[in-house]
């Protein structure tokens, strides 16, 4: 008697933990930023309500307004040009040619590092006196110039570089995983009929690996949304604070600023930010009905 | 028999009490939660602990790496809110103000009574220490912002002597560059952007108006002429910086300018610590000066400090005095401020074994104080509250890092510093 019921409610028990853990620490956590936003709260949480103060505030800040189009233009080329990368090499990778492992192994590397290693060399590389351009000039290419880095305009693009430098290796064995999930007969059927190797990608492999696109969006987006220590380690929001994002803005806000009430608020904004994405593609894959996970 | 035996018994009763008694009296202990974690400040609060535990005193020490405040602020919020905050910590200007009014500072009147703190220290000080009038916190040492330093080697090749208008250093620099020298040895991280622009501030302006603008907030000195002026100063600047300067670290600027690769370099005092720590002398090595444009009527201070904690344990408070007191002895002033570079809180020690620039920010310290030009550093966090103090820094660093006109960058000022006091 007992034995079948803990058998039968065995998966739930070991979840419990887990499950009041994420109620805790995720939800009610979120939950209490949300009730710091819309209070005055300075260097000290206060618990009295004043209303959406916070966000007029964070909406009339200059700085505020730069990090939003950085994480626009930082978010929408990570994303794309990372899954497009990823999606380019596992399609090359998948040519079954020679030494694959060895070369997978190389592009995944860079995902074992950490962002704040990946910042530093790309701030080394990038930096106009010790790095590429430096090495060009004593190679004898004295009019060789790469100085994104340390231009205000263009800072938030060598971000963006070495972003998809580092995840574009994970993005590469998801969609392998799935392209070797892909049903040979259909392919091999597709090029019986004199399909060309792009008609097969595009029409059967590629839509027939949606899933893997799902987990690809997910990854990426969550990670451009919540990119602090990258920036960090490469400019530090410089030059000025022209390659500001969000997260750093709220780090800023919090706990440099002592001011817990916006920086709470920007954290709600970012929070809204990533349902705004998620939740909709969540549902459009989700929503049942779809058969594509065959 | 039974008399002897009570006799032993009152007797082993009165040595256990007396056995006890030290105990739950303990040592006078502090626990010192502060960010001087780098080499030269390190060895300085070394002097202060060796000191305090001669004197039976027991210290725990909790230090902040990575030298700022923010990382020991944060853990001080959670000390404060969980209860249990360190006994003295590192804190400076408006700070200790704010946490006086949540009533969580622990006042020692009796040590600065003492000790004599109100004769020995400038008002302005003074005033920073005390919360409604009652000591709060003990300085440790005045740091001055604006110097200026050049490499005298590299002054002399190029044939310039040390500026003393803005119109000679706008020649001294055009002969650097024209030397393939770099003018200006300077970092492009925001706090540097942000200190180059409130040196300029007080220079162009002259220290009233820099108390009027950046202390004070006014907001029509603010968005006045001379505030333009400044940025048109700043502009100027940008053009002497090398193309490499983004993200720089100040000591590395420093080092540009003890290598000879730059010419002058506008920073605080910790530059001097720097270079001592490297061995090098002033006068010969390399030379202090005030900035361009300046009378002997400026001096922008930075004070380090450490505010004391309540606490109900009596151990506590006992270490909180010999801490406080330790601190403002001359022996610790002088040991650490000869490593930090900076100079003795105290106007009544002699300053013998200091260097040539500390004698001068001192007489520049005393000859300020007359005129009302000794003025507390906004981008330090000794003036203003930090909200306002980094929309100062963000309008400061993106007005130099980018090529917006001196009158947006005027109203850019003015609007996010009311922003950030609403």
């Amino acid at each position: 008697m007992f034995q079948d019921a803990l058998r039968r409610h065995l998966s739930a028990l070991i979840l419990a933990p887990t499950a009041a853990a994420t109620l805790v620490f995720v939800y009610g956590f979120i939950a209490w930023t949300a009730y710091m936003s819309f209070t005055g709260s300075r260097m000290m949480p206060v618990y009295e309500l004043i209303g959406f103060d916070a966000y007029t505030r964070l909406w009339e800040m200059e700085r505020w307004h730069v990090s939003i189009v950085n994480l626009l233009i930082f978010g929408g080329l990570f994303v794309g040009l990372g899954l497009l990368t990823g999606l380019l090499l596992a399609i090359l990778l998948d040519q079954r040619i020679r030494a694959e492992g060895v070369l997978r192994t190389i592009y995944l590397y860079p995902m074992a590092l950490s962002f704040i290693v990946t910042g530093t060399v790309w701030k080394w590389l990038l930096n106009p006196g010790i790095g590429l351009e430096h090495a060009m000039h004593q190679l004898g290419w004295e009019s060789f110039r790469f100085g994104w880095i340390v231009d205000p305009d263009l800072a938030i693009y060598t971000i963006v570089l070495a972003g998809i430098w580092q995840s574009s290796g994970l993005v590469l064995a998801i969609f392998l995983a799935a392209l070797r999930g892909v049903d040979q007969d259909v392919v091999k059927a597709a090029f019986m009929d004199g399909a060309s190797t792009f008609q097969i990608y595009a029409g059967i492999v590629l839509p027939s690996i949606r899933p893997a696109f799902f987990s690809a969006v997910v990854v990426l987006t969550h990670m451009a949304v919540k990119s602090f220590d990258l920036v960090i380690a490469m400019t530090n929001g410089g030059p000025g604070y022209a390659t500001d994002l969000p997260a750093i803005f709220m780090y800023s806000m919090s706990f440099q600023r002592n001011n817990i009430a916006v920086g709470s608020a920007t954290a709600m904004m970012m929070l809204c930010t990533v349902m705004a994405i998620i939740v909709p593609y969540l549902y459009s894959e989700l929503r049942p009905g779809r058969s594509h996970h065959g | 028999m039974l008399n002897i035996r009570r006799r032993i018994t009152c007797l082993m009763v009165a040595s256990v009490g007396l056995a006890a008694f030290p105990a739950l009296a303990g040592p006078p202990t502090v626990e010192v939660l502060h960010f001087m974690t780098s080499g030269g400040q390190a060895k300085g609060m070394k002097t202060l602990k060796d000191d305090l535990e001669s004197q039976g005193g027991k210290w725990i020490d909790t230090p902040v790496g990575g030298g700022n405040s923010e990382d020991a602020l944060a853990k001080l919020r959670t000390r404060v809110m969980g209860g249990d905050p360190p006994s003295s910590v590192q804190l400076k200007g408006p700070l200790i103000q704010e946490w006086g009014a949540l009533g969580v500072l622990q006042p020692i009147d009796e040590v600065a009574a003492a000790g004599r703190w109100e004769q020995a220290l400038p008002r302005l000080v003074s005033d920073t220490m005390k919360y409604k009038g009652q000591w709060v916190a003990a300085p440790v040492n005045i740091h001055r912002l604006d110097w200026m330093y050049a490499n005298p080697a590299v002054l002399s090749k190029v044939g310039i002597k040390m500026p003393t208008t803005w119109a000679e250093f706008d020649a001294a620099a055009d002969k650097l560059k024209a030397a393939g020298i770099t003018p200006l040895a300077h970092g492009g991280q925001a706090w540097q952007d942000a200190s180059l622009f409130e040196i300029v501030v007080a220079s162009v302006g002259g220290p009233a108006f820099h108390r009027k603008a950046l202390v004070e907030l006014d907001q029509a000195t603010l968005t006045g002429p001379t505030m333009k002026q400044v940025f048109d100063r700043m502009r100027k600047l940008r053009g002497y910086v090398d193309a490499n300067f983004s993200g720089r670290d100040w000591n590395v600027a420093t080092n540009m300018i003890i290598t000879g690769q730059a010419g002058f370099q506008l920073m605080g005092d910790w530059v001097k610590g720097d270079m001592s720590a490297a061995g090098k002398q002033p006068g010969k090595d390399y030379v202090c000066a005030n900035p361009p444009g300046y009378g002997n009527d400026s001096f922008l201070f930075i004070v380090d400090s450490f505010a004391m904690f309540k606490s109900k344990n009596p151990d506590v408070l006992a270490g909180q005095k010999l801490f406080g007191r330790l601190m403002m002895e001359p022996k610790f002033q002088e040991n650490f401020n000869l490593v930090k570079g900076s100079i003795p809180v105290r106007n009544d020690m002699k300053l013998d074994k200091f260097d040539s620039c500390a004698l001068a920010a001192r007489d520049q310290m005393d000859k300020s104080i007359k005129v009302a030009g000794f003025n507390p550093s906004a981008i330090h966090d000794m003036a203003v509250a930090s909200a306002v103090r980094g929309a100062m820094t963000d309008v400061a660093t993106k007005h130099f890092n980018s090529t917006i006109s001196s009158d947006e960058a005027v109203q850019l000022l003015a609007r996010s510093i009311k922003q950030a006091r609403e």
